[in-house]
């Protein structure tokens, strides 16, 4: 009989389900993976290098291009780490902007994790519909900040501007005759809070839609019950944060013990696993979207609410973190030297380090910041909850068939712009 | 300073006595220095002492302190390289910074934390890469963010920003071939650091 030997396999860095260029080297007994080998970096791009050569506003859109898939809750420890070390406070109205696009953006990162997910083992149909509603929220970034992937919408001390009055609206050309705009156009007469409302008033049908898609579908749960079981103990252990941890069964959320913003004035529950497998991770993500929404719904509610309460600035009125408008700029020496000085050599923070951490929706994601009184950051580490998961890839896929690496990978809801930064 | 940030204060001083270099309390954040000798031990008391409980190593980086402009009163250790690990404990909810500096500059050399918190094997492996910073006891201490083959630590603080070699494709060759670096590294805004109190009113 010949003797067989353990097989070696590359899996990518080009391939469909590796969510980006992740190389992972398999050794394989047979059809089961022996050892688990990812070899990362094809992707980094040194953005805490970079941020040691630039002003700290300058820093501040790299880092919607780590995870670009959520974008504006990259920026979020960013701006609260910088404002922290400058001690500058930020108005309520700009929180509460900030935390109802935190959320929007986590489900439009849930929606692709699950829709990829869905897509990598099998299941087309899912990703469709999740690409309908992240659309939606796509277009409420651009509405709010001109850019539909990389907004760098939040800044120190507040956010760059205050929600805009109107929603862009469809125009008619030669794919989208009268009839059509008019009822694409339909949620978009009012102003982008309406555009928001409208969506999270249908936002929990669709979820109803998802779950019947994926919850109860028999191949779904085959390929997902059971499979990268991962005791509370271990998750600990590997770092795990967010939903990986929470599907572990881990109730630990740190909008909720130590909260940031203004989450402890919203009501929200935490949604928790109990087998800790890749299902139960699924159905984590899948509350949280529903959370989400609801945390959504509150945030527009105050912001809408009577004009005394809901009108205000959105920045600092701090002309040495934040610029001052055109007007004043053009009829002021001082706000005129202000804008220069800002544009020019940028904010100076006072020396010290701050670490902020924050529930990103892949898990933990925190700034480290070293300051030492310049116009530019001494050091700055970026964590992301990415990179801690996928170096658990090799226990998650230690005996499991080869087909349930990919399961494996689709449940750590990974992307390369923010494991390798 | 809140209550809570006290007593986890008064915690480690109970717990850690001598060992502690320096304990910090800043912007709502405690920074706790150890000696590289204790580092491993101390790791291991944070994480299992009742008091303590740091169940989770949440992140680890390495930091060159080659071009720090100030001194700061826990800055005074004179080596250059340090792992900085943020800690935090679920059942206490609380966090902790915690920083060890390498005893010689030209080798840096510290205990892995890996057998303590499994989470700093990638973490200590960027820091390896990235610093230049060994970790003893660390059982898989390869590169992991730079290209395979890659010469020096780019994360240094003499290492310039463009780096040293750039790749392209060789028509002749017919591969990818390395090549010194052909662009002149820029800075479009200088780095400055101002004297305390610039541009208050009333200074002279």
């Amino acid at each position: 009989m010949p003797e067989i030997q353990n097989y070696t396999l590359n899996f990518g860095p080009q391939h469909p389900a590796a969510h980006g260029v992740l190389r992972l080297v398999l050794e394989l007994d047979g059809e089961v993976i022996v050892r688990a080998d990812p070899h990362i970096g094809l992707l980094h791009r040194a953005t805490e290098k970079l941020a040691e050569y630039r002003t700290w506003v300058q820093t501040l859109p790299f880092m919607d291009r780590l995870d670009y898939t959520s974008m504006l809750i990259n920026e979020h420890p960013y701006v609260l780490a910088v404002e922290k070390l400058l001690g500058v406070d930020v108005p309520l109205r700009a929180q509460y902007i900030r935390v109802m696009f935190d959320e929007l953006t986590r489900i439009h990162n849930h929606l692709l994790s699950i829709g990829t997910h869905a897509m990598d083992v099998g299941a087309m149909t899912m990703v469709l519909y999740a690409f309908r509603e992240r659309e939606d929220i796509v277009d409420m970034i651009e509405a709010v900040s001109g850019a539909r992937m990389h907004p760098a919408y939040y800044r120190p001390g507040g956010v760059y501007r205050d929600l805009p009055d109107q929603m862009p609206k469809y125009e008619q050309n030669k794919f989208k005759n009268a009839q059509t705009v008019k009822r694409l156009n339909a949620n978009r007469e009012g102003s982008l809070l309406d555009f928001i409302a409208d969506f999270c008033q249908r936002f929990d049908g669709n979820c109803d839609d998802y779950e019947t898609l994926l919850t109860d579908n028999r191949i779904w749960k085959q390929r997902l019950v059971d499979i990268g079981i991962v005791t509370p103990e271990r998750a600990l252990q590997l770092g795990f944060t967010g939903p990986m941890l929470r599907g572990s069964g881990v109730e630990w959320d740190v909008r909720r013990k130590q909260p940031y913003e203004v989450y402890d004035k919203l009501e929200f529950d935490i949604p928790v696993g109990v087998n800790g497998d890749c299902y139960d991770r699924y159905l984590v993500r899948m509350e949280e979207m529903r959370q989400a929404n609801r945390i959504v719904k509150q945030c527009v509610a105050w912001l809408r609410a009577d004009s005394a309460k809901g009108a205000g600035p959105v920045i600092t009125a701090n002309h040495k973190v934040a610029p001052p408008s055109r007007e004043k700029m053009k009829g002021s020496m001082e706000e005129l030297i202000h804008h220069f000085k800002l544009f020019s050599e940028g904010m100076h923070v006072p020396a010290g380090e701050v670490y902020v951490g924050i529930e990103h929706a892949k898990g933990e994601f925190g700034v480290y910041l070293i300051s030492d009184g310049a116009n530019k950051p001494y050091r700055m580490k970026l964590r992301s909850a990415a990179y801690t998961h996928l170096s658990a890839m090799d226990e998650l896929s230690k005996g499991h068939m080869i087909a349930d690496a990919v399961t494996i990978i689709g449940t750590m809801d990974i992307v390369f712009g923010d494991v390798d930064r | 300073m809140s209550a809570k940030l006290e007593r986890l204060c008064e915690n480690l001083r109970g717990v850690l006595g001598d060992r502690i270099v320096s304990l910090v309390t800043a912007l709502e954040q405690v920074t706790l220095v150890v000696a590289p000798a204790d580092y491993a031990a101390v790791a291991k008391t944070l994480r299992d002492h009742a008091d303590l409980r740091f169940e989770q190593l949440i992140d680890l980086c390495g930091v060159d302190y080659a071009a720090y402009a100030r001194s700061e009163p826990d800055l005074a250790a004179p080596n250059r390289f340090a792992a900085v690990s943020h800690l935090l404990s679920l059942g206490h909810n609380w966090r902790l910074r915690l920083r060890c500096h390498a005893a010689d500059n030209d080798f840096p050399v510290l205990d892995s934390v890996t057998p303590v918190w499994n989470s700093a094997n990638w973490f200590e492996r960027e820091a390896f890469d990235l610093y230049g910073i060994m970790f003893a006891g660390h059982n898989d201490l390869r590169r992991i963010l730079s290209d395979y083959g890659f010469v020096g630590h780019p994360f240094r603080k003499d290492f310039p920003q463009s780096g040293y070699v750039e790749m392209r494709y060789d028509a002749e060759q017919k591969r990818v071939v390395y090549q010194p670096v052909s662009i002149e590294p820029r800075e479009v805004t200088p780095r400055i650091i101002r004297e305390e109190n610039y541009g208050e009113p009333g200074r002279a």
